[in-house]
């Protein structure tokens, strides 16, 4: 999936991950693609209620063993 | 119109100086408004320098520790000094933020930091000890926020 920017989040661990991503998502325009690559298994769920919550889209997540790769576009206003 | 969080911190220890900061630099990351207000032994979160929080497994019977240890033990000395070293290593190996980096998320997304004015002048804190961009306020100055807030906490 094609995205505009990365953020690395593996190895960190609540609330890190969804810090790392909401300040990603300042850095790129609406309706642009963050890419996040998490290692904490509760991120999962977290980073289904931050999207529903603050209204950005959650289009993808890959999950390889133990990596969790979201990507996210970001709200339109 | 963005939803608000009131967080009363009143607790000084390094176990307890992370619901405060998590919930309030996570809310912030969901775009809420967010104040809390330090009172009591939470003032101690507002210091430059964090370096003195402990933790204690005194009166602590949950605490889990390496090896099962009564009470009249854990009150001798350097034993504080020794589960506050562990849990610091513990929190580093796990990627769990210090606190200094989730209040320093928190400054950064607008968090609110609200020092009690009765409680400085009670312990005869030196306001030049606490770090920069904070307020002052009593009870008053928490309700006028927590008021109109829509999730209210007290830690």
């Amino acid at each position: 999936m094609e995205f505009n920017k990365e953020v690395d989040a593996t190895g960190l661990n609540c609330p890190l991950p969804i810090l790392r991503c909401k300040k990603g998502l300042s850095e790129v325009e609406a309706s642009q693609v963050l890419k996040v690559i998490s290692t904490d298994p509760g991120s999962v769920k977290d980073f289904n209620a931050f999207c529903v919550q603050t209204g950005h889209e959650l289009l993808q997540l890959d999950q390889d063993d133990s990596t969790f790769t979201f990507y996210i576009k970001k709200r339109s206003n | 119109m963005a939803k608000k969080l009131a967080l009363i911190a009143s607790k000084g220890t390094l176990d307890w100086a992370y619901p405060p900061f998590i919930l309030a630099s996570t809310a912030a990351a969901l775009d809420y408004e967010v104040h809390i207000f330090f009172t009591f032994y939470g003032l101690t979160l507002l210091k430059k320098d964090l370096g003195d929080l402990k933790v204690s497994p005194l009166g602590n019977p949950a605490m889990p520790m390496p090896v099962p240890m009564p009470n009249l033990l854990q009150m001798l000395p350097g034993m504080e000094s020794m589960a506050t070293m562990m849990m610091k290593q513990k929190i580093a190996d796990k990627g769990v933020a210090s606190i200094e980096d989730l209040r320093a998320a928190c400054l950064e997304s607008g968090v609110k930091l609200i020092a009690c004015q009765m409680t400085v002048d009670l312990f005869d804190f030196k306001t030049t000890d606490f770090i920069d961009g904070i307020e002052y306020g009593g009870a008053a100055t928490f309700f006028q926020f927590a008021g109109e807030s829509d999730v209210n906490l007290f830690i």
